[in-house]
């Protein structure tokens, strides 16, 4: 798998991801500036880092989305290329119009940073392969600004076309149907808040995230 | 020529910030305070010439996220 992973000023798990990736594909991702026109030939997996884009300026993932780069991560979407956003990497799928939504201030207004609760809501998708619808899994967080929300029409759709990919399974955030993660309608971009590759080897204190890329790779070779 | 966006979130949109300041009114005694709802406001020092379409379309490629949010454009014409 040929991995690319976005790297945006105030990115700042753009090495964990890095990591993990090759850790599971055996091949280190490129590492792609948001002022590059175009990703390297022949990448078949795209990861938006979690981190503070730009500084979460005017909302968090904004000016991210209006990066040179995404105009080719859009393009590479839409051909079905596989797209994960990570955190601020959401906060950013939503602000590009690839994912519905937005990611508001958590509801209990404090920066939430440790491990929590999943449910596996749809365990067909192209990221979530590795595991078993209802399974709980244990992977942390760290966001300031996760707390889902779309109009009741919207979120209706999302649940009726299992496009809720994960769901927190204790309070977190004051997500929209505690939602923790969602795929968009052709199912090959997923946007999460909770970071799987800080769940990756034993001593992060678990590694129920490392199954997503586990899955992923295999769902794609 | 100046412009100033007022942007604000849509009506129903839970807004966690207008609730917080909305509790420190309360904590300082303020009474009567029914509700609080938090906005940005964005100044725009623009060329002579642009059009309201334009400062229009500003607003929905980037300054507000209309999912969630609207946004009022106010002109004002320099002195």
């Amino acid at each position: 798998m040929n991995s690319a992973v976005i790297v945006f000023p105030g990115s700042n798990c753009d090495r964990d991801i890095a990591v993990a990736l090759e850790q599971v594909t055996g091949r280190a991702p490129a590492m792609v500036w948001h002022r590059d026109n175009e990703l390297p030939a022949g990448t078949d997996f795209i990861a938006l880092p979690g981190g503070f884009s730009y500084g979460d300026y005017l909302r968090s993932g904004a000016m991210a989305a209006r990066a040179p780069i995404m105009r080719a991560v859009t393009e590479a979407a839409s051909r079905g290329v596989p797209l994960i956003g990570i955190c601020n990497g959401f906060q950013v799928l939503t602000e590009v119009g690839l994912l519905p939504g937005a990611l508001m201030r958590n509801a209990g207004l404090a920066f939430v940073c440790r491990p929590v609760a999943l449910t596996v809501e749809n365990s067909q998708s192209l990221f979530t392969a590795a595991y078993q619808a209802g399974e709980t899994i244990q992977v942390p967080v760290a966001h300031h600004d996760g707390n889902y929300q779309a109009d009741e029409a919207t979120l209706d759709r999302l649940e009726g076309e299992g496009r809720v990919a994960l769901r927190y399974a204790e309070p977190v955030n004051g997500s929209a149907r505690a939602i923790a993660g969602i795929l968009n309608d052709a199912g090959n971009v997923l946007g999460l808040m909770p970071h799987p590759e800080r769940a990756f080897e034993p001593a992060h204190g678990g590694t129920d995230g490392r199954r997503m890329f586990e899955g992923l790779l295999e769902a794609v070779s | 020529m100046k412009a100033r966006v007022f942007i604000t979130l849509k009506p129903g949109v839970l807004d966690p910030q207008g609730k917080a300041i909305h509790h420190a009114l309360e904590g300082l005694g303020f009474e009567g305070v029914q509700d609080v709802r938090a906005g940005k406001l964005i100044e725009l020092d623009l060329a002579d010439g642009i059009s309201e379409s334009e400062i229009e379309s500003m607003c929905r490629k980037l300054l507000a996220n209309t999912v969630i949010e609207n946004f009022r454009i106010e002109r004002m014409e320099s002195a």
